[in-house]
């Protein structure tokens, strides 16, 4: 198929519904609401319901119902809204109801601000809601990526009956790149047999449910989950990385920064300087076992974000005090300049060779 | 041998958790007799709330989800958004539905959404010991409202059946009680009208039932009845809001 010129917003709605997604409950917030008012043109010509809901609160339930009920389905905010639906999201993990949930993240705390932000990587990687849970978590960092991995998400919620988090930053769901929709590889889904679809006189009575009263069930199905979660971080960690054997210096990026960061990667190489570069695309699970391939002569690592810092927990993980860790970020809405990362480089590595 | 009476093929075998002289039981067997009298029962879809109904779930004999507090409109929503052939329900008691769920409840009935519910006012947070709910009565003593509920401090109580009547998309509203054998009959009446409503495809409809609160209230299963009669039906007076064959 040939390429399209899509905004990173539209593309996460039809890329929904080309992975099958039978419906979208969402509510407008500023920097996502082309992924609602695009699904709501396109939607129902594809046989799907789009419903505006009452809140983000009620969104997030909508889609409980609804993955409860068997269908593929998905809601989409920014920040202060994917706040409001950590309670939706920890009773859909709980209740191993699989959906797809997308974070255009915008500027924090609170109301913060409109444009782009990656302060949510807390949020999104520890779980925002209550509970011992996981939640898979992609951030891509272009609209090719994003379509692919809102794609792949709707067959990794249905394979691990969990919530698939999609955490972009709001500078992926505004500009414009060229796409193509290919499909993903095929994978064998379990029968959704649990789902309440009306028992049709056949069946026992199916029950979503996260409630378990008695202490040792519910204990035992914390321990189930963490086997599941298990499974995930074996088999699910994605990643970008290269030069890590030679490199005087690590940048660790995802998304938009981790775009920004070749750039200035390419500078500093340019000047002499080794750098390599470890970029994660699923933030949860975490790439921690790519950080034992940086070779010897590595003199740190620089973590870049648009945040205070969030991703340097997982990178000191990663790294287990084999080197000192830096941070380059920008805050509230301000994007990282290739030529303050360079900067960084060059001081880490020792200066302009 | 003849059988005058038996358990409604609505319900499962599991006992009820609910304290003696809670009127949850009769509620639940009025759901479930309804369901069956329809014939819908294998076609219904339950959701059961957060309080003493939590685990309605394990007395319905049909597929049913477990929501968050106050959620059970929205996630029957979405579950009927999905099988709009089926018939959903919500069960859900009055700190749920009254208090922490009032938006969700709204706009189900504001969106006419295609789902029944029934709402079971005891006028008291029960599964949490006993706190003042929006519904608790002037004067009524409870947990978090020691000396009596104060409406210059929190308000007079919430009449949701009257709130919701003047929606749209709310197509048949009641209140009703179950006191006593001929409130139970009309009780039911109005829940099979309820589901008739959606079955239809007129809109939303709910039922609110007066229910007792017998361990949470300090009294005996039959005085609380008549705190019921003399205190409740005063205030949430029994009757039909709305009905979409009336076009009331």
């Amino acid at each position: 198929m040939s390429k399209v010129l899509m905004k990173g917003n539209e593309a996460v709605g039809a890329a929904a519904i080309k992975a099958g997604c039978k419906c979208f409950f969402g509510y407008p917030i500023t920097p996502s609401s082309e992924i609602p008012e695009y699904i709501s043109r396109k939607l129902p010509e594809a046989g799907g319901v789009f419903l505006q809901a009452e809140s983000e609160i009620a969104a997030i339930n909508m889609v409980y119902g609804a993955g409860g009920a068997g269908a593929r389905c998905m809601t989409a905010s920014s920040s202060p809204g994917i706040s409001l639906k950590q309670e939706g999201i920890t009773y859909a993990a709980g209740a191993e109801i699989p959906c797809v949930i997308v974070n255009m993240m915008r500027g924090g705390p609170g109301l913060g601000s409109i444009q782009p932000s990656q302060a949510d990587y807390y949020q999104s990687t520890r779980g925002g809601g209550n509970g011992d849970y996981r939640t898979l978590c992609y951030a891509p960092s272009s609209i090719q990526e994003l379509v692919d991995y809102v794609m792949l998400a709707f067959d990794k919620a249905d394979y691990y009956r969990n919530p698939v988090l999609i955490a972009a930053d709001g500078m992926i769901g505004q500009i414009m790149e060229a796409v193509e929709f290919k499909e993903p590889e095929p994978i064998e889904l379990p029968p959704k047999d649990w789902a309440t679809t009306g028992t049709g006189g056949k069946r026992k009575p199916n029950v979503v449910n996260s409630l378990y009263l008695q202490a040792e069930e519910l204990q035992e199905h914390n321990k189930r989950l963490e086997k599941k979660y298990k499974i995930m971080e074996e088999n699910e960690v994605r990643y970008e990385a290269f030069g890590l054997e030679d490199a005087e210096v690590v940048c660790v990026a995802y998304g938009t920064t981790s775009r920004i960061v070749k750039s200035a990667i390419k500078q500093a190489q340019a000047k002499g300087i080794k750098v390599g570069m470890i970029r994660p695309i699923t933030i949860w699970p975490y790439p921690y076992d790519v950080f034992k391939e940086i070779g010897p002569n590595a003199k740190g690592i620089l973590g870049v974000e648009m945040s205070t810092g969030q991703l340097l927990d997982d990178i000191k993980i990663g790294i287990a005090g084999r080197l000192p860790v830096y941070f380059n970020g920008t805050q509230g809405g301000m994007v990282p300049t290739p030529g303050s990362i360079l900067a960084d480089i060059e001081k880490i590595a020792g200066g302009t060779k | 041998m003849t059988i005058v009476y038996e358990k409604s093929k609505g319900l499962t075998d599991t006992p009820f958790h609910y304290c003696p002289g809670c009127t949850h039981g009769v509620i639940h067997k009025l759901v479930a007799e309804s369901l069956v009298e329809l014939g819908v029962l294998d076609d219904a879809i339950g959701v059961a709330p957060v309080g003493c109904s939590v685990l309605a779930y394990n007395y319905f004999n049909c597929d049913m989800q477990e929501a968050a507090h106050g959620r059970a409109p929205a996630v029957a929503t979405g579950i009927k958004r999905v099988h709009p052939d089926k018939v959903v329900f919500s069960y859900q008691g009055d700190g749920d539905l009254a208090s922490i769920g009032t938006a969700e409840i709204v706009h189900a009935a504001h969106r006419g959404e295609k789902i029944t519910t029934i709402f079971v006012n005891n006028a008291i947070y029960g599964m949490t010991g006993g706190q003042m709910a929006p519904t608790t009565l002037v004067g009524q003593k409870t947990t978090t409202s020691p000396f009596g509920r104060d409406e210059n401090h929190c308000g007079k109580p919430i009449r949701i059946a009257e709130m919701l009547a003047t929606i749209d998309g709310a197509k048949f509203v009641e209140r009703v009680t179950v006191d006593t054998p001929a409130n139970i009959r009309k009780a039911k009446k109005a829940i099979k009208r309820a589901f008739e409503c959606q079955i239809k495809g007129e809109g939303f409809a709910i039922v609110e039932v007066l229910s007792t609160c017998p361990t949470n209230w300090g009294f005996t299963p039959l005085k609380a009845l008549e705190w019921l009669r003399d205190n409740m039906i005063p205030y949430y007076p029994i009757g039909n809001f709305r009905d979409f064959g009336e076009g009331k």
